[in-house]
């Protein structure tokens, strides 16, 4: 039963094959059986799992339940769980039960799915190898000496081992495409404001997305499906019809031109994961696709753009853990000033801490143009480039990630050798385009991904290409050995 | 740019955190490489260029002066013991 995918899943509740309780209790089991090596939830809610369950198994009674009725999933640590633990990751939330659910949650909800738990994370989301969490680091399945990468390590490893079918993860650089690559699995990061922002803890508002882990492209529409649309409390919502994300799955592929950017595959890039990706190219030149060269001159200015732009919206968004209304506060503060800074000073971690201050640094007064200004005008190119690539080709294809998982500890030190884990993803979110990555491959027994990249809005056409993909290749129904 | 241990206090207080002394010296180097990271940006000549605040240039949305929020304080209060009559309790500020 844990192998199976959602749309498998649905099939076997609707004709009864098993309950949602069923189901439901066979993950928590598994959970049980195997998260105390992999560390991928902060909070298993298993009361609340089993009371939703239940509910769901009354819809499906009554013939009124819809595809995700009844499915468990997993859920970022990011979004506000009404009544549940909702941390970030974080040590300033450790107290934080949240008081209303995100309008995410408030959509899987409505559609009857089960939350079986929080996800661990890089506190705050900041961090490409999960060993940022106060909760502790999360292992990764397929190797437990390396990273499930990051942001949403919990969720990548959740899935890859089959303790979920499904989760959430959120992509602020790179937080969901780049752990399901280093996990082998399916992530989506729509069109920036396709998905309600609101009861999603705040990292970098105009950069932050959520979206989805799952085993394949089909599943990831189905929960597109649900979790899209537009949001009057998400003030950066697009408010924009949202289509059948599953309507257009099984189009051929013949005449889609892909765009492979030659800064995608120049230095830096293990030769290993090249030869895998190159392969995948090759698989869509087989089923009709034409491979187009393309630039994308100004590529190696992402890093350096989002690390003024990220920090300045995060040292902003993170000013409200002050310790005053919620959250972690010092002991017997002596004032007002020192219970603000130690508050924080004892509620962050050091990478959170690192952050806010790059963030004020390049905001204070005399080093706004220098750096904010600049790295806005900088966001403008990287965002033309793209624009100029989509007048040639539907798509970009390239690696997800340099390279595979790493070596737990081998980055942890070094911040700037950990930022550049994410260099193909970047440009992405400061465009605001939307990308995938998908299974396509193995380097040394780990997981590769291919990036696929969209015009605005064109997550139909991604998810069109990802599954097309997955019906000629089987990279996607790889587990990891000892999860089976 | 390189910050020193004076770079760091005063950014530390601007930011309103409390760091320890003897962490000072490991965050003046680790944000001065950053800060050496995010200098490549200055080889590229931006004088006619328009930042982008929004990736798809949007504005802000505007709405009815209208009240659409109902008062939930007790609900909200009740996830802090620091709270007394409604109101959140914090260190003097008046003598």
């Amino acid at each position: 039963m844990h192998s199976k995918t959602i749309a498998e899943l649905a099939e076997g509740l609707k004709i009864g094959d098993f309950s949602s309780e069923e189901l439901t209790k066979s993950f928590l089991q598994r959970i049980k059986q195997y998260d105390a090596e992999l560390n991928s939830f902060i909070t298993v809610s298993e009361d609340h799992a089993l009371a939703q369950a239940r509910a769901a198994d009354e819809l499906i009674a009554k013939g009124a339940s819809s595809v995700l009725t009844g499915i468990p999933l997993a859920q970022k640590d990011i979004f506000c769980t009404n009544g549940i633990k909702t941390t970030c990751g974080s040590k300033m939330l450790d107290n934080f039960i949240a008081p209303y659910d995100a309008t995410v949650i408030h959509h899987f909800n409505q559609a009857g799915a089960v939350m079986l738990g929080k996800t661990n994370m890089d506190e705050f989301a900041m961090g490409s190898s999960n060993e940022t969490s106060f909760y502790g680091s999360v292992k990764n399945p397929w190797d437990t000496t390396t990273v499930p990468g990051g942001s949403s390590g919990g969720s990548a490893a959740a899935v890859a081992a089959r303790l979920a079918p499904a989760a959430t993860g959120t992509d602020t650089g790179g937080s969901i495409r780049q752990p399901a690559a280093l996990c082998g699995l399916t992530g989506l990061k729509p069109t920036y404001g396709r998905i309600s922002r609101y009861g999603m803890i705040a990292f970098a508002s105009s950069l932050d997305q959520a979206g989805t882990f799952t085993q394949t492209a089909e599943d990831s529409a189905l929960m597109l499906n649900v979790m899209s649309g537009f949001d009057e409390k998400d003030s950066t919502s697009v408010d924009k019809d949202v289509p059948d994300y599953t309507a257009n799955l099984s189009q051929p592929l013949n005449g889609l031109k892909i765009g492979l950017p030659k800064e995608y595959f120049g230095e830096g890039l293990n030769a290993d994961v090249a030869k895998v990706v190159e392969e995948a190219v090759a698989e869509y030149k087989k089923m009709g696709a034409e491979i187009v060269d393309i630039s994308l001159p100004n590529s190696h200015l992402s890093v350096p753009a989002y690390y003024v732009i990220a920090p300045a919206e995060c040292s902003s968004n993170l000013s409200r853990f002050d310790g005053v209304r919620f959250g972690y506060r010092c002991e017997d503060p002596k004032d007002l000033e020192d219970m603000y800074k130690r508050s924080r000073g004892e509620g962050f971690g050091e990478e959170v801490k690192r952050r806010i201050m790059i963030g004020a640094y390049v905001l204070s007064a005399g080093y706004y143009d220098a750096y904010y200004l600049k790295a806005q005008k900088i966001r403008r190119l990287i965002s033309d480039d793209f624009k100029a690539a989509f007048e040639k080709v539907d798509v970009i294809m390239g690696p997800t990630s340099p390279e595979v998982a790493f070596k737990a500890g081998e980055k942890s030190d070094d911040p700037v050798s950990m930022y550049l884990s994410d260099i193909y993803t970047i440009a992405t979110n400061l465009a605001g385009l939307p990308g995938m990555s998908v299974p396509c491959g193995f380097s040394n027994k780990m997981p590769v991904g291919l990036q696929i990249i969209g015009n605005y809005f064109d997550e139909s056409r991604l998810l069109n290409i990802a599954h097309q993909y997955q019906q000629t290749t089987g990279w996607h129904k790889q587990m990891p050995e000892g999860y089976k | 740019m390189s910050l020193d241990k004076n770079d760091v206090e005063k950014i530390a207080h601007l930011a309103r955190l409390a760091i320890a002394d003897e962490d000072i010296p490991g965050y003046a180097g680790s944000l001065s490489s950053i800060l050496q990271l995010v200098e490549q940006m200055d080889a590229v000549d931006t004088k006619n260029v328009l930042p982008m605040a929004h990736p798809q240039d949007a504005h802000q949305r505007l709405r009815e002066d209208v009240v659409t929020e109902k008062n939930q304080r007790e609900h909200f209060q009740k996830i802090t013991e620091n709270v007394e009559n409604g109101l959140y309790l914090v260190p003097k500020v008046l003598d």
